[in-house]
């Protein structure tokens, strides 16, 4: 069957001046209920892989460096 | 990829609120048990109140209700289907939860002299105990869970339950929404708390996850059961809320009510005298929407300043707390502009309707070990505090039932055939992706289910279900990921067609807009004054009547209309003082 992929602006970014996964931070990868962020291991930081989000915002809430930033995604806002 | 077997005494499944408190409590009543919670994102932050909760919405506290005029309310508000002993069980437990979770550490709202600050918002009683601080909840499960050393197993999907030869429970089985590792867990008891039917509509903004339930609580428990031969009840009783429009979570009147906020209409008119969600509420909703006087509003621009910056404290920083984001990005502020809300789509939530797994005063299903809690369970209107009582009584009863039960053995067949299931969308390079799949299938719930209910359209949309059925079998997943997205599919799909073939059954309107069937407009206590049950039996999905056990709590004519008259009539000035003493 012939797909496609096609771009989507998701709601969660990340401050990756901020971000410390490189030092092996994964707190908001961890806490998000819908597993949609991950860890980019070639830049060694967090980002939203999936556009399946619940703007529920554990993943701001627990960052400890106040890296993420939840958006209300577009389609709602 | 690989299998993992093990075995425990009792299995949880589900982290959220009814999960935690029932491993806590199998664990508390015999420790010597093996409590296993099996959770499918991370217990720290999952389910419905992964950032807490702003109150308990039934709580029953000596001095502002008794057992019994809880249960009065909610057979009420149910249209008098409710087995009473499930009600009163969770009225009788209800006090001495709220003392339990104090001393754990949550904090709820006290008046000067250290009594709780009990509200009004149902239509008769007083039940409401606002938590303004209940953000912390989910860790103070966690820290107990802990200190009762139940062990947790995070990010493992369960799709479907093992059953013994002679129909009883013998564990469960799940993947890895990681790695993709198939999970064989052995169990001589089960809970099931794995949460509404969240994803059962679409959401008229059209995005998948921008739903009211926590979208992670997919129907799986729903599905499970039905397939472990339970039997469900209430279905058709669907879950339809009064929402933020777009945003599609609560407002929310319950916190909001006892400050002095209200539902209007464009006039800035009252028309409902009470904000408790019910399907008579939702239907006065729909008409004021439908009918010129919509959109409908909550109203607090008429509130002093210092009461408005306490609701914002409240409203944004507890459950939903993204909310005053959206509300900055249209402009939305309380003190200026009413809150525009809408209809939901629909789901299925005992927590706030009725629809669920059926379930005794124990939170015993009909599957022998089998137990459910919480929004899964049909225990109507049980909200989070039912949901903690339940947790408790299905955890107690399951460390009871494995003290005289045995484990079952493995029957390799059902692990064989679930495998297969499971990973076959890993093996299929060339497919359909399951976020299309769920699009078109949540769009067809919205096309033929939505009530009102019409009987051509809901036969359509049964026929449209069996084609998805098809489709399931032609999704592929790349990852583990979106496995866990195909394989929620499958319990999404039959969720639509239990809701389908339940709403079918049941020949009259009952529950206000929840069960508006347009072809059969009036209620019928002669016919219908009965639960429907669905079960699976030979291999398809049957309904059936069972009766309604004898009230333990009489009713008057009176209370049993009460929720009959929640329009405020302005044509009828001596009806609305009739009402006034409500």
């Amino acid at each position: 069957m012939p797909i496609t992929s096609h771009i989507t602006s998701v709601p969660v970014s990340v401050d990756e001046d901020k971000c410390i996964a490189h030092k092996g931070c994964t707190v908001c990868v961890d806490v998000c209920p819908l597993d949609v962020l991950a860890i980019d291991f070639i830049k060694g930081k967090a980002y939203m892989q999936f556009d399946e989000c619940w703007y529920c915002m554990p993943c701001e809430k627990d960052c400890p460096t106040g890296a993420i930033h939840v958006d209300i995604p577009y389609l709602l806002r | 990829m690989e299998t993992h077997i093990q075995t425990v005494d009792v299995l949880v499944i589900g982290g959220g609120t009814a999960g935690p408190m029932a491993a806590v409590k199998a664990k508390e009543a015999n420790p010597a048990l093996r409590v296993l919670l099996l959770e499918k994102a991370n217990v720290k932050r999952s389910g419905a109140i992964s950032m807490g909760m702003d109150g308990l919405n039934n709580a029953v506290v000596p001095g502002f209700a008794t057992p019994e005029q809880y249960v009065k309310e909610i057979t009420t508000a149910n249209d008098g289907i409710v087995n009473q002993k499930t009600v009163m069980a969770n009225a009788q437990n209800s006090y001495a939860m709220i003392e339990e979770l104090n001393d754990w550490g949550v904090r709820f709202e006290k008046d000067e002299t250290g009594d709780y600050a009990m509200r009004k918002v149902h239509h008769m009683g007083t039940y409401v105990l606002p938590m303004p601080e209940g953000h912390d909840i989910k860790k103070v499960l966690y820290r107990r869970l802990k200190r009762t050393r139940v062990e947790i197993t995070n990010r493992l999907v369960a799709t479907r339950l093992l059953t013994a030869a002679d129909g009883s429970i013998a564990g469960a089985m799940a993947f890895d929404c990681r790695s993709g590792d198939f999970h064989v867990i052995r169990a001589k008891a089960v809970v099931l708390a794995t949460g509404a039917a969240g994803r059962l509509g679409l959401p008229a903004s059209g995005y998948l996850f921008g739903t009211y339930e926590n979208p992670t609580n997919a129907g799986d428990g729903y599905s499970m059961a039905y397939h472990a031969g339970a039997e469900l009840s209430g279905i058709e009783c669907f879950q339809i809320n009064p929402l933020i429009k777009d945003y599609n979570g609560p407002a929310c009147a319950y916190v909001t009510g006892p400050f002095g906020g209200y539902t209007t209409n464009n006039k800035g008119e009252r028309f409902i005298e009470c904000d408790y969600w019910s399907g008579q509420m939702m239907m006065e909703f729909y008409r004021e929407l439908q009918g010129g006087d919509g959109p409908v509003f909550l109203k607090l621009d008429h509130l002093a300043e210092e009461t408005i910056s306490t609701i914002e404290t409240i409203l944004h920083t507890n459950e939903r707390p993204s909310r005053g984001r959206f509300h900055e990005g249209r402009g939305t502020d309380y003190r200026e502009q009413m809150v525009e809300m809408h209809i939901s789509e629909i789901g299925l939530c005992s927590g706030h309707s009725a629809s669920g797994v059926w379930v005794d005063e124990n939170g015993q299903t009909t599957v022998p070990g089998l137990h459910a809690a919480g929004d899964l369970a049909c225990v109507p209107h049980n909200y989070m505090l039912g949901a903690f009582v339940y947790g408790k009584l299905a955890g107690e009863s399951s460390a009871r039932y494995c003290a005289s039960h045995e484990l079952p053995p493995l029957d390799e067949a059902q692990v064989e055939l679930e495998r297969q299931r499971v990973w076959a969308p890993l093996g299929r390079s060339d497919g359909l992706p399951p976020g299309q799949v769920e699009y078109k299938l949540r769009r067809m719930v919205n096309d033929y289910l939505q009530p009102p209910k019409v009987t051509r359209k809901m036969e359509i949309g049964l026929q449209r279900f069996e084609e998805i059925r098809k489709d399931l079998d032609r999704m592929s997943a790349r990852n583990a990921h979106e496995l866990m997205r195909a394989m929620e599919v499958h319990a999404i799909r039959d969720c639509a067609e239990m809701a389908a073939r339940a709403s079918l059954f049941r020949t009259e309107s009952r529950w206000g807009l929840y069960h508006y069937r347009v072809d059969h407009p009036q209620s019928n206590d002669a016919d219908w004054f009965v639960h429907v049950q669905l079960q699976k039996k030979d291999g398809a999905m049957s309904c059936f009547k069972r009766p309604i056990e004898p009230y333990i709590v009489a009713l008057d004519e009176e209370e049993k209309t009460a929720y009959q008259r929640l329009r405020i009539n302005k044509e009828e000035p001596q009806h609305a003082n009739h009402l006034a003493h409500h």
